[in-house]
């Protein structure tokens, strides 16, 4: 067993509780797994587990934040209503390319979001799990879990067997309705809710769908119980959670921080007038002396227009241009668009043309005002929320570097290195058959 | 009963029927695409919200109780 540090009321402290510890990278199989958590402690009926989650306050990891409980509640009535057997999805298909927690998540203890799995297959009386996840750029993720369900399997471990799926290499594909989509036999492109997911989600059943990330605190919860989660964390935000932070050298690091830490401790030496991204390329740029008085939660970011989102904190090099930057990942998010709504499809395109315009330096005088028109035009108009993640970027972008956009007016431009800095895969797919 | 109206982004291809047959509630976008207004509809707008829904060749437009 790993020692846990106690405070004075009794709640562990400890932090990694989902990453295997520093010194033992290594242990993510069964048997390592099964001596630092213990067993899996099924409940033996649906909608047990709920309450402990209700009380730990768990809150969704993928980026919305949404209670969880209230999605397992919403999943077990639906089945009960519509007597529909319902089903679990484990999202594990971050699309972010500034992300990496999930798939570390999924190599470094692929055990902890499997249990997480069959949790919360039993809390709402699930008979399918699927776990979701894209073809991982760095390890072959899709072997360690087949490896991991082989194990369990020898076990006797899984009540409900659990299917893998594949994300295809798009950026919405993880997006909720999408996954939904694509798992029913369609294209992994959004649809127009309602009806919710909870109601009618996979093949018309009532659907959870949750985070990897979420699943593997669920089943922490589950085992050491809601006042110990709530050990690390703010009261309104409690537990840890997995962030992905990005400082000069460009290289993700993943770290497990509580919900609150000072967001100090993560950019490192960004200076006052540099800039920090929160939240990834559908999050908010604040300016560094904004980021070092903040926290990261909600309700602190909220002060600054900004949210946790799936956690990606990246502090920009000063010798890089933030304006540079951001078109080139714009227009990244305008060739990801679906092209299914108007808005989007019009309005994307056009804010990343006039974007390149002024990174280049060469823009129409009225380029700004038509970025700032356009995407008021494309802002909650959109089947999924792709239109407004990217003008909440556009708009923070404009903010926070409207010093260099006046230096690009004059033909000046304060970076001295031109090699982008901020990941962005080098030929977005473009045709159809890339969402299936 | 106040109702509101609700577009489908997905089903919309812009044809624009419903923006001249409601202009109080609708009005179209520099590439015309439909902007409705998200309040509840005001008194008196009913039958013409209703010839707007059905106009939409590709029934995209609904009408919701709010």
């Amino acid at each position: 067993m790993t020692a846990v540090t106690e405070d004075a009321t009794g709640a562990a402290t400890e932090l990694p509780r989902l990453l295997p510890p520093p010194e033992n990278k290594s242990a993510h199989d069964l048997p390592a797994h099964a001596e630092r958590h213990g067993r899996l402690p099924y409940r033996d009926r649906p909608g047990v587990l709920i309450g402990d989650v209700e009380a730990a306050g768990l809150t969704g990891r993928g980026g919305a934040a949404f209670p969880a409980h209230r999605k397992l509640k919403a999943v077990l009535e639906a089945s009960d209503k519509r007597r529909r057997t319902p089903a679990v999805i484990a999202n594990g298909a971050e699309s972010e390319p500034a992300s990496d927690k999930d798939a570390t998540l999924l190599w470094l203890s692929p055990h902890l979001v499997l249990d997480g799995l069959q949790l919360a297959a039993e809390a709402v009386g699930a008979d399918t799990a699927i776990l979701y996840t894209h073809v991982n750029r760095g390890h072959d993720v899709g072997a360690r879990l087949r490896e991991a369900l082989r194990a369990r399997e020898a076990a006797g471990l899984d009540r409900v067997p659990v299917q893998l799926a594949t994300a295809p290499a798009r950026f919405l594909s993880g997006q909720e309705t999408a996954l939904i989509n694509h798992l029913s036999g369609g294209p992994a492109i959004p649809t127009f809710m309602p009806p919710r997911i909870t109601e009618r989600g996979l093949n018309g059943v009532p659907t959870l769908v949750q985070n990897a990330e979420t699943l593997a605190h669920l089943a922490l919860i589950a085992r050491r119980g809601p006042r110990w989660f709530r050990g690390v964390g703010t009261d309104a935000e409690p537990g840890s959670m997995l962030a992905t932070v990005r400082r000069a050298d460009g290289q993700p690091k993943i770290s497990e921080v509580p919900l609150g830490l000072p967001l100090r401790d993560l950019i490192g030496t960004a200076s006052p007038d540099g800039a920090v991204l929160i939240g990834g390329y559908h999050g908010t740029w604040l300016t560094g002396s904004e980021a070092r008085g903040l926290t990261l939660d909600n309700r602190s970011l909220a002060q600054a227009q900004a949210r946790v989102g799936a956690g990606i904190v990246i502090t920009l090099p000063p010798d890089r241009c933030g304006l540079v930057e951001t078109a080139s990942v714009v227009r990244y998010l305008a060739l990801e668009s679906a092209g299914q709504c108007g808005p989007c499809l019009n309005g994307l395109p056009r804010i990343a043309a006039a974007l390149a315009e002024i990174a280049g330096g060469r823009a129409r005088p009225q380029a700004v005002a038509d970025v700032q028109r356009w995407s008021g035009l494309v802002n909650g108009r959109g089947a999924c929320h792709h239109p407004d993640g990217t003008v909440r970027f556009v708009r923070s972008a404009l903010r926070v570097f409207a010093a260099e956009v006046d230096r690009h007016r004059k033909g000046r431009c304060s970076a001295t290195v031109t090699r982008p800095f901020l990941p962005v895969p080098r030929d977005p797919a473009r045709n159809e058959k890339d969402w299936t | 009963m106040a109702e509101k109206l609700l577009v489908n982004p997905i089903d919309c291809e812009g044809h624009g029927a419903c923006a001249e047959l409601l202009p109080e509630a609708i009005t179209m976008d520099e590439w015309g695409f439909p902007i409705v207004d998200p309040r509840p509809l005001p008194p008196g707008l009913e039958r013409n919200a209703r010839a707007a829904v059905s106009a939409c060749p590709t029934l995209a437009l609904r009408l919701l109780r709010s």
